[in-house]
């Protein structure tokens, strides 16, 4: 079976408009969480990390659009061009499939106001993906794959996963979330979020940080003349015991990673580091520490990039995962920011500063509401 | 030389319940869904309360597996995280999306629940399957204009073709405020394949 390599990527969010900007701050120790004033979100203030609205402006103006796009949708396309501008993949071929991963996509849209400057079609999901796939040219219905926390790394997986079968040559995923009243309004009325920006796998964790952006990874069966990094394998599994809170045994995510590990052919032990969900609401990041604890993987470096984004929903999957291609390649561990003292009954290894380290793969795992879980391995070549 | 084959199937629409293309239940064209879903899970002999709390479309998916599986439990056949989930649909959450969002646009008294907003999410459904059924194995929902088997039937097959699942439900689930659907299939593998899985079976059954 054809191996699948990520021949471009790109992350758009608080922290910058491409992978680079974003890994450079992030390398700094500079995070994008800030305290949010915005009535529109929330009547009171609260840490989140929102994309600067003037500068998502000026790049998506850039592009000379011939008419009105949503910000959602704005995010997805710059997001997309960035990325591809770097391959030599061509975006209006039919071997090209399109795979957009979102929670809400433009549920701004239930707003009355905004409803009236756009086409109302606009708020299902597969209307926006279209008008995404049209600004490109892309001849293909594109695939959405809407799955709670877990969209975007599931997206990477299905697309690797038809890429490997010969269904596309090309995959061009890319995965969004906007902030919004809706989705704050949601978690508040979860106690889920924080007051101060999220402190994963920490003693005093409270909760999660909300954020905003998009992220693209493009996928080919050809490497290219530069890519190592190949996405070799996955796995999405239930836990079958919750619809909103995570199983105590880490069932479904101890099975995802071990049916990931088991397709790949790499035993737990010669894992690199692992990407972890780490939201640092209290029982996800605990669950997360015995599931990797029920695979004696104590000693491998654990990390959470929410301190750096806050959660990004349908784009988190895709920009942690494009941060991990970015630690493969330079050989680098980055540290979970807000982490100081250990706070998960297991005593998994948190990175906590920068460092270095040979890496040859790599476990990416997320889990989410509906009691679903999923784990990806990248490897490099 | 693996076969795949449609063991059950089932149809929700227009007050009717199609199983295996037999007629399993019938209402009058006037009844609301809630009276219509309530009388089908007496029907199908259902004892599972939690069902009262789902959104209409937690529900819709999850009367339509209860009917299909009919007492049937995979798990003695196959290892529960084999048993994958797989389903598509149109509108998403929209209804209950609306519905939480009636309860939050007066931006100064507003008071959000986390009963309906848990709903906002459309694999809640499948989630919802998997914790009646235990199914541990594999989960997507995709979000098409309409009901594109060629994609789900491509997609499942690979997961049978990478060994990620030995036995998947799949199909459309779909509530919205202009109308419902429910079609569901259960893929198997079998020696002789009697409904073969393919766009041509699907489509009959889908019909």
């Amino acid at each position: 079976m054809a191996d699948v390599y990520v021949v471009g990527d790109s992350i758009v969010s608080s922290l910058g408009f491409s992978s680079d900007e974003n890994l450079g701050n992030i390398i700094n120790g500079i995070g994008g969480i800030k305290t949010c004033t915005d009535k529109s979100l929330s009547p009171e203030a609260f840490p989140a990390s929102q994309v600067d609205d003037q500068r998502l402006i000026k790049k998506f103006q850039a592009l000379n659009p011939e008419k009105e796009y949503t910000r959602f949708e704005q995010l997805l396309i710059v997001s997309m061009h960035d990325a591809l501008s770097k391959t030599s993949i061509d975006p209006t071929s039919e071997e090209t499939l399109f795979v957009i991963s979102t929670t809400k996509g433009n549920i701004d849209l239930h707003d009355k106001e905004k409803k009236k400057a756009y086409d109302p079609e606009r708020i299902h999901l597969w209307a926006a993906a279209a008008e995404v796939g049209a600004f490109f040219k892309n001849p293909n219905t594109p695939v959405v794959i809407s799955n709670a926390c877990i969209s975007g790394v599931l997206a990477i997986v299905t697309a690797a996963g038809l890429i490997r079968q010969g269904q596309y040559k090309n995959a061009i995923v890319a995965g969004a979330d906007i902030l919004s009243h809706f989705v704050v309004s949601g978690f508040q009325s979860f106690l889920s979020l924080s007051p101060q920006p999220c402190r994963p796998f920490d003693k005093n964790r409270d909760g999660l940080s909300l954020g905003e952006g998009a992220g693209c990874i493009v996928l080919s069966n050809d490497a290219g003349n530069k890519s190592k990094i190949t996405v070799a394998g996955g796995s999405c599994n239930n836990d079958a015991n919750h619809i909103s809170g995570p199983s105590r045994t880490g069932e479904g995510l101890y099975l995802a990673i071990k049916q990931a590990l088991k397709s790949t052919g790499i035993d737990p032990g010669e894992v690199g580091f692992i990407s972890a969900h780490g939201t640092a609401t209290p029982f996800n990041d605990e669950m997360e520490s015995i599931s990797i604890a029920r695979h004696n993987m104590h000693n491998i470096p654990v990390n959470s990039m929410k301190g750096y984004w806050g959660h990004t929903l349908g784009a988190a999957g895709i920009i942690e995962t494009v941060a991990a291609i970015h630690s493969l390649r330079n050989n680098i561990l980055i540290p979970t920011k807000g982490y100081s003292e250990h706070g998960v009954s297991e005593p998994i290894r948190v990175i906590s500063e920068l460092s270095e380290k040979k890496l040859t793969n790599c476990l990416k795992i997320a889990s989410g509401f509906g009691g679903c879980n999923a784990a990806l391995i990248l490897q490099k070549k | 030389m693996m076969n795949l084959t449609v063991s059950q199937s089932i149809k929700i629409e227009n007050k009717k319940v199609f199983l295996n293309r037999q007629l399993y239940f019938e209402m009058p064209q006037d009844t609301d869904f809630p009276t219509f879903t309530k009388a089908l899970y007496k029907h199908a002999e259902t004892k599972y309360p939690k069902f009262f709390k789902m959104d209409k479309l937690a529900r819709l998916g999850f009367i339509a597996a209860e009917v299909l599986l009919n007492g049937q439990s995979l798990t003695e056949e196959y290892p529960s995280d084999k048993i994958g989930v797989i389903l598509s649909n149109s509108s998403s959450t929209i209804d209950i999306d609306t519905e939480y969002y009636n309860t939050i646009k007066d931006k100064d008294n507003y008071f959000p629940s986390p009963a309906l907003f848990v709903y906002t999410l459309p694999n809640i459904m499948i989630g919802e399957i998997c914790i009646r059924h235990k199914f541990n194995g594999e989960n997507n929902l995709f979000v098409e204009k309409e009901f594109n088997p060629d994609f789900q039937i491509k997609y499942i097959n690979g997961l049978f073709d990478q060994q990620r699942v030995q036995a998947c439900l799949g199909g459309w689930v779909d509530y919205s405020t202009k109308g419902y659907e429910a079609f569901l299939f259960l893929v198997e593998m079998a020696d002789e394949a009697k409904i073969p899985f393919n766009i041509e079976s699907i489509l009959k059954l889908y019909k």
